[in-house]
């Protein structure tokens, strides 16, 4: 069935973009801008594929990703809350080192086999027609982009830990004076964040693909970053904007193969122009959008001593 | 303490400089490429290529390879960085880098440039290509052969006259076999992105294909192919280990001898600028192991290979038309070399238009 094939592909193209958005949404919400988060994502690619590759098990594979992202965003969090370094130019220079440390350590295992993340199989579930494999024959990293959104969601809106998480992000001097740590929220917000993104990264290199090749993002982490913009920083918009950018990337090459005669470079731009188009529409209600921007969003907090 | 740090200074450029007089005994020659060398595609193949001068010359050669250089302005500045460097032989290794090699070129008119699969060339700059088309004919027949449904998945990159021809061939090849052979293209509009390249395989076999061949890169789409146990070619490298199940043959590019006729020719200060385009028949152009097809399909396409390596066969031998009907070629004229290399028109038979 086509449109079950499609569907399929679609989740498969938008979950490393919400799985490494939505830890940047976190960390976004905080305060903290981090544009380190394609670094972190291939750091979490190639890392994620030397464990699996190494030990044989993609689960392996999938937890050394997720430490990868995290020692990025670790030093991320270190030079930007304790050193108080400029987070712009932090999160750039993290993006750079990502990139060329992950080409220095994948060297040894481009173009070797990797491990591939399994999908599940339940019975009788996943044969229902249509639906079936989509919700029920997906590979685990699907279900826990899912979980996670939903959990940052509950988290965000619904505990005493995200009311100070957001709290922090918005006004962070107030926060501080009412005695909550601005530099460990912000800290742990970011390693959440650098886990994420290395999730995401491992993604595409033990599930959407089994190899590892440089560069093999492509520029999927500054997608995501501007994913949680579009977002309004609301984790269900950023399933929304995920999906949506994922499916009019398949939906270009389906248009391309069934051969619409629709220009190839135009159909390559539509994922960007069809993002922007919808973040237009949204934004007519400006109240709505400047009420969710973290107030101190790239701001580096100093406490008065 | 001024004095002394000038002293300093002019002591260690007048050693250096000692020093690089010395090192000029070496000919050094640099390689730009768009990729990593290991990408199990074209960089690599160039790659294998500076090797095998490397093996060959030994210590008369010292050999820069950069990775990894995108095409447009960043090109410039590293090919740049290359002449600066004091490398005398430039091999700038995908057609975006045509524009920056020339621009370079005239400003080092003492550096020698060779351009693969552009068509621009200078004093100092040789364009050099392969006959992939050679490949593109005999894998064409494969597919015919071997496709259940007629229909081929092809991706590809960007419309420049090299793809084209060698969509043209492939349609050609698959032709002779099927007349009525459809293609469906997709352009990734990147030379490689393992998922992009990924989802286009998936896009085109969930519409019906169930063979693929590619001008991209990377050996995601083969891998995509095993998984649902259908069939493809591989690109510039043999890319059987990726996929042993999927892969048909492949297109191997083999540019070790070519480099090496260039480096001593440079050596022997006979080089000269010339458009130089080798084949099956000089070695440039391999053909992969045959390999998952029944041993008479194999028959047929190595007798083909035979064919076109004496040069008793020219895939681009007329009647060939375009896509209005247009006759381009007569019966039995052969399309000249000029005409393939700025090719911007689909053979009769492929439904798509081709992107401008």
């Amino acid at each position: 069935m086509m449109a079950e094939a499609i569907l399929l592909t679609i989740v498969t193209a938008s979950t490393p973009l919400l799985l490494a958005a939505i830890g940047e949404l976190v960390a976004e919400r905080s305060g903290v801008l981090n544009l380190g988060v394609e670094g972190m994502m291939i750091m979490g690619a190639v890392c994620g594929f030397a464990f699996a590759a190494m030990s044989g098990n993609a689960a392996v594979g999938v937890v050394g990703a997720i430490l990868a992202g995290m020692a990025m965003a670790a030093l991320f969090g270190f030079l930007t809350l304790v050193l108080v370094a400029n987070q712009v130019a932090t999160g750039l220079a993290l993006t750079l080192l990502g990139l060329g440390l992950s080409g220095l350590i994948g060297d040894p295992f481009t173009g070797k086999a990797g491990v591939k993340v399994q999908a599940i199989y339940i019975p009788y579930l996943t044969d229902i027609p249509l639906i079936g494999r989509l919700v029920f024959g997906q590979d685990p990293l699907v279900y826990v982009a899912v979980a996670l959104t939903i959990a940052v969601s509950w988290f965000l809106f619904r505990t005493r830990g995200g009311l100070i998480l957001r709290a922090v992000g918005d006004n962070h001097a107030s926060a501080h004076a009412l005695g909550y740590s601005v530099v460990r929220v912000r800290f742990l917000a970011v390693l959440f964040g650098g886990a994420c993104a290395g999730l995401g990264g491992a993604y595409l290199s033990l599930a959407y693909t089994t190899q590892w090749l440089e560069n093999m993002t492509a520029g999927r982490g500054w997608i995501a970053l501007a994913l949680v913009v579009f977002s309004s920083w609301l984790p269900s918009r950023l399933a929304i904007g995920a999906l949506l950018f994922g499916a009019v990337g398949i939906l270009q090459l389906h248009a391309q193969a069934l051969g619409l005669g629709i220009p190839s470079q135009f159909l390559s731009s539509l994922p960007y122009l069809t993002t922007i188009l919808v973040l237009v529409l949204i934004s007519g209600n400006r109240l709505l959008l400047r009420a969710n921007t973290p107030a101190c969003l790239g701001q580096s907090f100093v406490p008065d001593r | 303490m001024l004095k002394n740090l000038i002293t300093g200074a002019a002591a260690l450029s007048l050693a250096l400089a000692v020093g690089t007089a010395n090192a000029q005994e070496k000919l050094k020659i640099g390689f730009i490429n768009v990729g990593p060398k290991n990408d199990g595609g074209w960089t690599q193949g160039h790659w294998t290529g500076a090797e095998a001068v490397r093996k060959h010359f030994g210590d008369k050669v010292e050999i820069t390879f950069i990775e990894n250089v995108p095409e447009g302005q960043d090109a410039e500045r590293a090919i740049e960085g290359l002449a600066r460097a004091g490398n005398k032989l430039i091999f700038t290794t995908s057609f975006g880098f045509m524009d920056p090699t020339i621009k370079v070129a005239e400003k080092f008119p003492d550096v020698k440039f060779e351009h693969a699969t552009g068509f621009r060339t200078a004093p100092n700059v040789t364009t050099y290509n392969a006959r992939f088309y050679e490949g593109r004919y005999i894998i064409g027949q494969i597919a015919a052969k071997m496709s259940k449904k007629g229909v081929a998945g092809y991706i590809v990159s960007f419309p420049i006259p090299e793809v084209v021809m060698g969509i043209n061939s492939f349609m050609l090849g698959a032709q002779s076999v099927n007349p009525d052979f459809k293609l469906k293209i997709v352009w990734v509009n990147t030379w490689m992105d393992p998922a992009k390249e990924a989802d286009a395989a998936k896009a085109l076999f969930d519409q019906g294909v169930d063979i693929i061949t590619q001008h991209t890169d990377s050996t995601a789409p083969l891998q995509i192919a095993q998984e649902r146990g259908l069939l493809g070619f591989g690109q510039a490298h043999d890319m059987y280990d990726a996929a042993p199940k999927a892969q048909l043959t492949a297109i191997i590019d083999n540019w070790g001898p070519y480099y090496i006729a260039r480096t001593q020719a440079v050596l022997d200060g006979t080089w000269k600028s010339q458009s130089s385009w080798d084949g099956l028949k000089e070695g440039t152009v391999q053909m992969g192991a045959y390999t998952n097809m029944p041993d008479d399909v194999a028959a047929a396409a190595k007798e083909m290979e035979a064919k076109i390596k004496s040069g008793e066969f020219h895939p681009f031998t007329g009647p060939i038309y375009d896509q209005e009907g247009k006759e381009r070629y007569k019966a039995g004229e052969v399309a000249p070399d000029g005409d393939l290399l700025s090719m911007n028109w689909y053979v009769k038979g492929i439904d798509d238009k081709l992107p401008q």
